[in-house]
């Protein structure tokens, strides 16, 4: 039996009090990348009762997934935005969920990102993470950014940082990691760099 | 002097676009602010580095 709304509701005010507890289950935030990173952001915001969430992925599950990203072998070959939709809805039932399976660009950013108050950019390549920075901060001043760049290899944990780099723009990661020099990716490094962005999305919209 | 990612440079007069070419830079890869404000990518040969700028350069990497 799972829980009700009503109750789920309460248990999250409870834990975050109900003032915070508004400003989360009000709150659309978009995730663009459902990989390592996307995956993990939006099972944490899920948890926090955030109230809408925007899963943005043109990809399918594959099994060179399954070492970092939240899906499950059984996923294998489906659309990221549907095996998403189907993982949260087992963790957070009631949350609501846009899924648009659909790649990037800088045409249709603004109408794939609409209604979002907080973009996560959360996609593997460095053009395609560069592209939706300027996209976001060129043309979309009401919206903020919580990016990421630098967690791939074995490097320290805590290297992993959070930084402000102007007002509605943050970046997380160590910085200079990259994935592309063959250094592998973690689960647990990447994860951790996905729990710096979604910790950034509850700090912003708790200074709401 | 002008103050990037840190490091004063004295390259006042330059324009963005000029100083990314003394760099290694992929500009497909990086976002650029300046005082606090994105410099639009189709502004860079057009932005000319004042005395006292402050500039960052984030420069992306792959991998999420």
């Amino acid at each position: 039996m799972i829980p009700t709304e009503e109750e789920m509701r309460d248990a999250l005010r409870k834990r975050h009090g109900e003032k915070l507890q508004e400003k989360f289950s009000s709150a659309a935030v978009a995730v663009c990348g459902l990989g390592g990173l996307g995956s993990n952001i939006a099972i944490s915001l899920a948890r926090a009762g955030i109230g809408r969430l925007i899963l943005i992925d043109f990809d399918r599950v594959d099994v060179a997934n399954l070492n970092r990203q939240q899906y499950k072998a059984s996923q294998v070959g489906r659309y990221k935005t549907e095996a998403l939709a189907e993982n949260l809805k087992e963790i957070a039932p009631y949350v609501r969920l846009e899924t648009r399976t659909a790649r990037v660009t800088e045409e249709n950013a603004r109408e794939l990102l609409g209604g979002a108050q907080v973009v996560c950019e959360a996609f593997d390549d460095a053009r395609h993470k560069a592209m939706l920075a300027s996209a976001v901060l060129e043309t979309m001043p009401e919206k903020y950014l919580v990016a990421a760049s630098g967690m791939a290899g074995l490097g320290s944990a805590n290297l992993i940082k959070t930084r402000k780099v102007m007002s509605r723009f943050y970046l997380c990661g160590d910085g200079v990691s990259d994935a592309a020099e063959g250094g592998g990716l973690f689960s647990s490094r990447v994860t951790l760099c996905a729990a710096h962005q979604a910790h950034a999305v509850l700090r912003i919209l708790a200074a709401q | 002097m002008v103050k990037i990612n840190g490091e004063s440079l004295d390259i006042a007069g330059k324009t963005l676009e000029e100083y990314l070419k003394m760099t290694e830079y992929d500009s497909a890869r990086i976002a650029i602010e300046r005082n606090g404000e994105i410099v639009p990518k189709s502004q860079y040969g057009e932005t000319t580095l004042a005395e006292g700028d402050c500039v960052e350069v984030v420069s992306f990497v792959g991998g999420g």
